[in-house]
């Protein structure tokens, strides 16, 4: 392996040492969230500490609670409409940024990159907004007719002027005849969008999950659903092929690509398969404790993980699944391995450092692994312990893990670790390159994807590829510089 | 009085999960554990201990049940 290893007490100097220049307190709340990985380490919570309020005046990334909700667990359903319910920014700056690709015609029957809000004006925040957001559902159901519900995605002023939206949906629930889902997802909730993720399960529990548990279902012992994949440039579509291979029937998509019809069916499948657990765990063990239905994380990045996670999901199965798996493991063999030929050669050795979201800081770790490329350090921006737990084994010894990481602590962190490539996202993405780092947005898949799946694999190398070993990198220098690092080379050598 | 949601993992022990403080640990030893009873003291892995007046019959996990710190 390359040389430039780290040892545990480097990285643990290198903490250290970047965290110097803070205060006394916050040097003392930061070092808590910073940590040097060590496989022996059963439970995160004696080494890292998560899901904390970032402290005021260090630089984070974090989102709010609304950005999980509506952006992330509800905005995806394609049928439904998505009210961004307080002044008219928060749903216009986060319109259709997040790539859920979905088949429908937008504005007829699929609602996805369109922003419906009720575009708050003073006066109503001062006498409330409850006939305004009653009248404006009447309208949704008047222009689009085909929509099949409604969910009203509160912003902060929702909760400060403390408006009735529950009361307002279900009269508009008797009125349209169609489900209307208040969401509690102010912004000012929680720390960061990871309780938007947790209001917005509970909100699909309370009111979408039970409405179909009467009704007649056809269904077949190979019943799955996908949970977790928000088809971000058509991952959730990579993976569904998969499972369809091997005989199982995919019977919801949560939420990329998902329809409320499918979400009201969920309780029917035989078993949930989990891919983003930060963001989906809550309602996956809901549905096993109600209804009976287990849950499994699987992990569809790189061949290594998906072959194991499809052999994991046919252990539940009986022997033709299983007999199945084999052969689409089998099948897709000549043409990942061939991936592999092709890039590893050019990307071996090379060493990346992540910052990401919910549950790519370490899913993504194998697919690099693949790749003959190591993970040097990786981070979630608002993981929480049982994150922490599931990362330390996938990350080598000495390796850096970070929580909620300061826009300081990661430029310098990058500057000592010197990592070949950064994947993070578009709020570091010009920093990183401007220092000369290749990088690539692992949130958007940088407009690219999917990357889920064999077939993700493939355009994930291509992309990694088409990175790091672009000629640019090596021009980023300006002119004088160079010369003046030439003359000293020559006075040194004189 | 945490609300403790415990379900069966794949190797077949008890998890023992609070959702407020995102705790996943296996419940080590329960101290009645019979077919007809199940609760009282009850040690996870970490070594931290709760108790629940014990419950008959043994209730099917998983299930959510509310416990006191022992």
């Amino acid at each position: 392996m390359s040389t430039n290893h780290m040892t545990p007490e480097e990285t643990q100097a290198l903490i250290q040492e970047v965290l110097e220049v803070y205060p006394e307190d916050a040097k003392k709340d930061r070092a808590k969230h910073l940590m040097v990985n060590d496989q022996e380490v059963e439970q995160s919570k004696k080494c890292i500490t998560s899901n904390r309020k970032s402290l005021p005046g260090v630089m984070t990334v974090r989102g709010c609670a609304y950005a999980g909700s509506k952006g992330v667990v509800w905005g995806p359903i394609k049928d439904m409409v998505h009210i961004s319910h307080g002044p008219v920014g928060c749903g216009q700056y986060s319109r259709a940024g997040r790539r859920n690709y979905y088949v429908g015609t937008t504005g007829i029957n699929t609602f996805g990159t369109m922003n419906f809000t009720s575009d708050f004006q003073e006066k109503d925040i001062v006498f409330g907004g409850d006939k305004k957001l009653s009248k404006i559902m009447l309208e949704i159901e008047e222009l689009f007719p085909l929509n099949k519900g409604i969910t009203i995605q509160s912003e902060c002023p929702i909760g400060l002027i403390g408006d009735d939206i529950e009361a307002i949906a279900k009269q508009t629930t008797k009125d349209v005849k169609k489900p209307v889902v208040p969401v509690r997802c102010e912004g000012f909730r929680g720390v960061s969008q990871s309780l938007g993720h947790h209001i917005a399960n509970d909100a699909i529990r309370d009111w979408v999950l039970h409405n179909r548990d009467n009704d007649a279902f056809d269904d077949t012992p190979y019943d799955v659903t996908i949970i977790g994949d928000y088809n971000i440039g058509g991952d959730a579509w990579s993976s569904r092929t998969l499972l369809e291979e091997m005989g199982l029937r995919v019977i919801a998509q949560w939420s990329g690509d998902g329809t409320l019809a499918e979400m009201e069916n969920t309780p029917k499948a035989k078993l949930n398969l989990l891919h983003c657990y930060r963001s989906m765990n809550y309602i996956s063990r809901h549905m096993e404790e109600k209804y009976g239905i287990p849950w499994k994380e699987y992990n569809f990045f790189g061949p290594t993980k998906i072959a194991e996670s499809l052999r994991d999901i046919a252990s539940f199965f009986d022997d033709t699944i299983k007999a199945n798996t084999e052969k689409v493991i089998e099948k897709y063999r000549a043409e990942y391995q061939a991936v592999i030929d092709k890039y590893k050669p050019r990307l071996e050795g090379k060493r990346v450092m992540l910052y990401v979201g919910g549950l790519r800081p370490r899913h993504v770790i194998g697919a690099y692994e693949d790749l003959g490329m190591e993970v040097v350090g990786t981070g979630y921006e608002f993981g929480h312990n049982d994150d922490y737990d599931r990362t330390i084994k996938e990350m080598g010894n000495a390796t850096l893990i970070f929580d909620d990481v300061t826009g300081y602590e990661f430029e310098e962190f990058v500057k000592r670790v010197k990592p070949d490539l950064i994947g993070s996202g578009i709020k570091e993405k010009y920093i990183f390159q401007k220092m000369g780092i290749p990088f690539r947005q692992m949130h958007s898949w940088d407009y690219s994807g999917p990357y889920h799946g064999y077939d993700g694999f493939a355009i994930f190398a291509r992309d990694m590829d088409m990175t790091l070993n672009n000629p640019c990198w090596s021009k980023v220098k300006v002119p004088w510089l160079i010369e003046d690092e030439e003359e000293t080379a020559v006075a040194a050598s004189a | 009085m945490p609300n403790v949601m415990i379900r069966i993992k794949d190797n077949g022990a008890l998890l023992f999960y609070i959702a407020k403080k995102d705790q996943e640990d296996e419940i080590a030893t329960v101290e009645k554990d019979t077919d007809d009873e199940w609760g009282g003291k009850i040690e996870l892995t970490d070594g931290s201990e709760y108790y629940i007046d014990p419950i008959t019959p043994r209730p099917s996990f998983p299930t959510t049940l509310r416990f006191k710190r022992a």
